[in-house]
């Protein structure tokens, strides 16, 4: 398990240091003076300009730029936003609303997404299975804003069930409905992965040893069968990490909702290039923890890998 | 001790002289819903099974003898469904029984051994925690305490001896033997009075399967279990079981008591599979005391020719002329060293030493692990050794540049075990067939195609396959398709890598003999790579018995067979299964 | 002692009504079949496959000829017609600076395909190329190129490519777009294809052909690459429609393509102010994006239940 865990946080060093590079190379590999160009055709604040030349080192060769920009991110500088806000300011005032936000999403689709999985891999070929199949195919296909856009003019203006927009302080109730919207994007991966698996995994050979054993349909379906097909769904979580930031980005932007991805959002509409990649970094940042995060979670479910030499 | 002379032995359990039927199966059908429509896989099987008794019911793959266990504890797979006839359990019908009742028989009153044990242990959940599960859910024991120590004394049972260290411990981390005791111990744990076994040590090294055998026979005779054996090896069910049913394409064709069975087969199937048997043939070579060349051979019913007695004399027979050829391959000292992550060094194969002569066959014989395979690896230039020599036609190959290599490859041909693996499934026949001789650039496009004719014709296969692929095959026929590949650029060494390991018997012994006949007829050199000594005695002019990556015994086979000289070659003896029975009228 | 009463009978069957087959008989009728020829035949009788077939005709017709679905020009716009719903000249209404919906969906559908398809065969080409060299040479080449692909892979490509394009704003075009979600994308079809042959490359028939003689590249070529492929043609159809949303999301984002082309996403991002007032100008553009893209999903799931055993399995 420890030589596991050493694995996997050293596999994660070159991936951190290559994933930080690109992102720096991608913006200053532009022709001209990068920091002019990364305003585009915006006047900046010239104190702002001055900050970003500090900080980025433009009289050092390019590779101490880097070492420098990933110095930076180290020690928790992460830059200044268009505005001469420090980056990190405005993260620790925006990212607990949307860890909020994300963990209700993450709540959401598990408790569904596993669900009606369970359900429609016991019951393959039945009725329900093939409804759970079209409606999936359907949240597949609607893209994310427009089911954000439907659910705010039904939900909210029309119904009146939620509020359109995120009140002040973002209350827990307000952020349901966005947190619904941004559950549905991921909620059809979930099921169709859950359903396969509970599939795959009723088929196994300890299955019918389990039933052969006396146990009954009660207990083989949550400690056999439930309990194995979570595995890959478990994996799923790192890589749907990814997907919840975009969506995260696009529902805070609809909803007002005033967390990381509303501030990217704004960044990005206005065409604030220094905001959006500090927070594009920093996006990038967590996922990588969040990854490594569910490799260990996935040791924890697998023995296999727990007790690995 | 062997079941045969059982009966002989005092048994206390049994004395209590019950003499109603534990299990009565009556005119059973299963059939399973395909696209085709309801196929049957069980046709009007009957069986009776007396209590202390034990009945071993014997087929090929597809006889339907899995799915006739299956349906006694109800768990047919997929679409499975009994279609007619009944199935008794003392008594009690099973065949309409509600799920909530038939719950409470399993376990309780019919315990299950399943087939292989490296599938059959959910891998996310510890030892004891399917044990005791066991335990509690047939009400064997409550509480936390009393589980725990009735799940020790389960596995204890099962001979694990350190159970209670074990308890807390993974699948993963059992060897595929003590995974297998661990079944047993589940499918005994509520001291059922019948156990299903079905095929419970196929999947494990002989001499491991006899001592696992030899267990559960001991333990269900202390308990009084009657036992119900599912296997294919028809001298492990004669060695193991009073009674023998032998199932054909879902049908019984002969029942009875298995010596009676064995001696004197009436119907013809029952026949073929006893003239099939390796483990049989062996043993009727070794009771008879005349030279092989010398047998008589009363011919099988069929024309077609599986009595491995005929093939071994066939073979032995060609041998004769065979003597003081100059050896084809040479090894000397190989040693294969596999470096491991974390912890050092493994030595796979170890300072191997042998020599084949032209035109005779070797058998390397090894359980799992051994290193037989890597050997061939290294012969065929799949790897690399870490030392030693390897000459084959006066060259050696370690010396050998890459077009010198190329040249060689044509002279040395493998055949592999695995029949759904070994030929590429997107590639029809014909391509597959002549693929080693467009690589070599051999003749024209005409020839070669007519050459695959050919080969298809030595291999006793229609034309007609040219144009067909793989998956339309069954296994003995992709086997048949493999050797024919081999043989393309007419090479005079074949290493046949447990290449009828994985077959029926029938069409193992039918492999066997299109073998022989093949290497009589173009004087190949075999290196004959199995697990199964049976198969050896009959093919096999000299034997090297590896273990743990060193050769332990190396002799003629009849010198190997008779006089065995190391402990271990005497123990794969007397693991091959019927090596009890006599059968020497 | 077992009770003399329960020794059994020697039965033996009828040979009538047991007849004995020829032992391994070759199987001589039907058509030759393989993994293809069997996921042919079962993909056809599948209605979800000519469902989608029938759209996916449909919008590539769309595509390629729009002039034969309208006559409206979708760049002459009134602005007297803001928001006038439908009626008239017009199927579906105005957009706010009073151009024809119907007409501006038309001639959308050529972009959202184009990206599509411009995605799509980057990715498989990438994806191809990593993954099959990372599989199939192992050791440090896949060491090497499995790194370079888990750094693409962790940075999210929606998010990769509004880096991209607000960096290079002032380049915005079709080609543009495409590559900025391509070279972001295609981690995660070489993982797919990696793992495919890291499963075949074992294969006995592998090395049935190495003793042959057959070279390495020779090997890779006609005996792995065939065999792994099928996965990736899955993730390949459905990347596709990945790629058309990832498009509309940054168009939408405004990040996207230049207001100046025809592009759903860029539709939808304008008409988000006027839902409330005329929700046909956010609904209409929607419904033929996710159309468009429902339609590739459906064949994305069609042609894995006919490659994918395991998908056949559980049907």
């Amino acid at each position: 398990m420890a030589g596991y865990i050493l694995r996997r946080v050293l596999q994660a060093v070159p991936v951190l240091l290559g994933t930080t590079f690109l992102i720096y190379f991608m913006v200053f590999a532009m022709p001209g003076d990068p920091i002019v160009a990364l305003f585009g055709d915006k006047t900046p604040n010239p104190a702002v300009i001055e900050q970003l030349r500090e900080r980025y080192h433009f009289d050092q060769p390019f590779i101490v730029q880097y070492l420098l920009f990933l110095k930076g991110i180290f020690v928790g500088d992460f830059g200044i936003s268009f505005s001469g806000q420090p980056v990190t300011e405005i993260l620790a005032k925006t990212f607990p609303v949307t860890l909020r936000l994300a963990a209700l999403a993450i709540f959401f689709e598990m408790i569904a997404g596993i669900g009606v999985g369970l359900i429609a891999g016991l019951r393959k070929g039945k009725f329900f299975d093939s409804s759970a199949l079209a409606v999936s195919l359907i949240l597949i296909s609607v893209p994310v804003f427009v089911i954000a856009f439907v659910a705010q003019l039904v939900f909210a203006i029309n119904l009146g069930w939620f509020r359109a927009t995120v009140g002040p302080g973002a209350p827990l109730q307000d952020l349901i409905l966005p947190a619904l919207v941004l559950a549905t994007i991921s909620f059809a991966q979930i099921q169709r992965l859950t359903r396969s698996s509970v599939i795959e995994t009723s088929g196994q050979d300890f299955v019918r040893t389990a039933a052969s054993k006396g146990l009954s349909r009660r207990r083989i379906v949550p400690v056999h069968i439930l309990r194995n097909s979570l595995i890959p769904v478990v994996t799923y979580l790192a890589v749907d990490f990814g997907t919840l930031m975009v969506g995260a980005t696009v529902t805070e932007g609809i909803f007002n909702v005033p967390g990381v991805g509303r501030t990217l959002y704004q960044a990005i509409i206005r065409g604030e290039r220094p905001t959006v990649v500090a927070f594009v970094t920093v996006m990038v940042l967590i996922y990588l923890v969040v990854n490594l995060l569910v490799d260990l979670l996935y040791a924890v479910l697998d023995p296999r890998i727990r007790y690995a030499k | 001790m062997s079941s045969v002379t059982r009966e002989t032995d005092g048994n206390t359990v049994n004395s209590q002289n019950d003499e109603r039927p534990i299990l009565e199966i009556k005119d059973l059908e299963v059939g399973f819903n395909t696209q085709n429509g309801l196929v049957k896989a069980v046709d009007g099987v009957n069986i009776t099974l007396y209590r202390g008794q034990s009945l071993a019911i014997v087929g090929e793959s597809g006889s339907g003898k899995s799915t006739t266990a299956h349906a006694i504890i109800n768990l047919l797979p997929g679409t499975g469904k009994i279609t007619g006839g009944s199935i008794k359990l003392d008594g009690q019908e099973l065949s309409t029984a509600t799920p909530k009742e038939m719950e409470d028989i399993r376990g309780r009153r019919i315990g299950f051994v399943p087939q292989d044990p490296m599938s059959n242990l959910n891998p996310v959940w510890s030892i004891g925690f399917q044990v005791e599960e066991a335990i509690r859910s047939n009400g064997i024991a409550s509480g936390k305490k009393d589980v725990r120590a009735r799940a020790i004394e389960v596995l204890k049972q099962a001979g694990l001896g350190d159970a209670d260290r074990r308890l807390k411990q993974y699948p993963h981390q059992f060897s595929g033997g003590m995974r297998q005791r661990v079944l047993i111990g589940m499918g005994l744990a509520a001291n059922p009075q019948l156990l299903i076994a079905d095929e419970p040590t196929s999947a494990l090294d002989v001499t491991v399967q006899r001592v696992i055998l030899d267990h559960l026979e001991t333990l269900t005779r202390d308990l009084g279990t009657t036992l119900l054996f599912i296997t294919h090896d028809l001298g492990l069910a004669a060695e193991r079981a009073e009674q023998l049913v032998v199932m054909y394409k879902g049908k019984v064709v002969e029942s009875g008591p298995s010596v009676k069975i064995l001696k004197d087969p009436q119907h013809p199937y029952t026949q073929r599979l006893v003239a099939a048997a390796p483990s049989l043939a062996s043993r009727r070579i070794q009771a008879s005391d005349t030279p092989l060349a010398e047998l008589d051979i009363h011919a099988p019913a069929e024309a077609e020719v599986v009595d491995l007695i005929a093939t071994a004399e066939a073979r032995a027979e060609a041998r004769e002329h065979a003597a003081d050829l100059p050896p084809a391959i040479v090894v000397e000292d190989l040693t294969k060293v596999y470096k491991i992550r974390g912890s050092g060094e493994f030595k796979a194969v170890d300072n191997v030493s042998f020599q084949i002569a032209k035109g005779t066959t070797m058998a390397l014989v090894g359980e799992s692990g051994s290193g037989k395979s890597t050997v061939a690896k290294m012969l065929l230039k799949l790897e690399d050794a870490t030392s030693g020599k390897i000459i084959v036609g006066g060259q050696d190959l370690n010396a050998l540049g890459g077009k010198e290599l190329f040249n060689l490859r044509s002279r040395m041909q493998p055949v592999f075990q695995d029949p759904y693996g070994s030929l590429n499934p997107l590639r029809n026949i014909g391509n597959t067939i002549s693929e080693p001789m467009s690589v070599h650039g051999v003749g024209t496009r005409k020839s070669r195609q007519a050459r695959v004719f050919e080969l298809l014709d030595q291999v006793s296969l229609p034309k007609m396959l040219v144009s067909r692929y793989p998956n339309e095959l069954s296994g003995g026929q992709r086997q048949r398709i493999a050797i024919a590949r081999a043989l393309a650029l007419k090479p005079e060494i074949v290493i046949l890598d447990e290449a009828v390991s994985a077959l029926d018997v029938l069409v193992q012994a039918q492999i066997l003999r299109l073998l022989a006949d093949l290497q009589a007829e173009l004087d190949l050199t075999y290196l004959f790579i199995t697990h199964d000594l049976a198969v050896v005695r009959v093919i096999a002019d000299h034997v090297a018995v590896m273990q743990k990556g060193k050769i332990v015994e190396y002799s003629s086979t009849d010198e190997v067979f008779d006089n065995p000289q190391q402990q271990y070659t005497q123990d794969l003896l007397a693991a091959i299964p019927g090596a009890s029975i006599e059968l020497a009228s | 002692m077992p009770s003399r009463n329960s020794q059994q009978n020697h039965f033996v069957a009828p040979l009538e009504e047991t007849p004995l087959v020829a032992i391994d008989q070759v199987k001589t009728e039907g058509k030759p079949s393989n993994l293809w020829i069997d996921a042919w035949h079962d993909v056809r009788k599948r209605p979800m496959f000519w469902i989608s077939s029938v759209m996916i005709f449909v919008i590539v017709t769309v595509a390629l000829f729009p002039s034969l679905f309208t006559s409206v020009d979708p760049t002459f716009c009134e602005l007297s017609k803001s928001l006038d719903g439908p009626g008239g000249d017009s199927v579906l209404g105005y957009t706010k600076q009073g151009c024809d919906i119907y007409s501006r969906i038309i001639y959308g559908t050529g972009t959202s395909l184009s990206v599509g398809i411009i995605v799509t065969v980057l990715v498989f080409v990438l994806g191809i190329v990593f993954g099959a060299f990372a599989g199939f040479y192992g050791g440090w080449v896949d060491g090497v190129l499995s790194r370079v692909g888990d750094i693409f892979f962790s940075i999210p490509y929606i998010l990769a490519a509004v880096v991209i394009m607000s960096v290079f704003s002032a380049y915005r075009s079709v080609w543009i777009i495409s590559l900025a979600i391509g070279i972001f994308a295609w981690p995660s079809t070489a993982r797919v294809l990696r793992a495919e042959i890291f499963r075949v490359k074992n294969a006995d028939y592998v090395m049935a052909a190495t003793a042959i003689g057959v070279s390495r590249f020779r090997i890779l070529l006609r005996h792995v690459l065939p065999n792994s492929i099928a996965p990736v043609i899955v993730v390949t159809t459905i990347s596709l429609a990945a790629a058309i949303v990832a498009e509309a999301t940054l168009s939408f984002l405004g990040v996207g393509l230049p207001s100046t082309t025809m592009s759903w996403g860029n539709d939808i991002s304008q008409a988000q102010n006027d839902l409330r007032v005329a929700p046909q100008t956010l609904i209409y553009p929607s419904i033929a994006l996710s159309l468009t893209v429902l339609s590739f999903i459906m064949l994305g799931e069609v042609v894995r239940d006919a490659l994918d055993p395991k998908a056949r399995a559980a049907r």
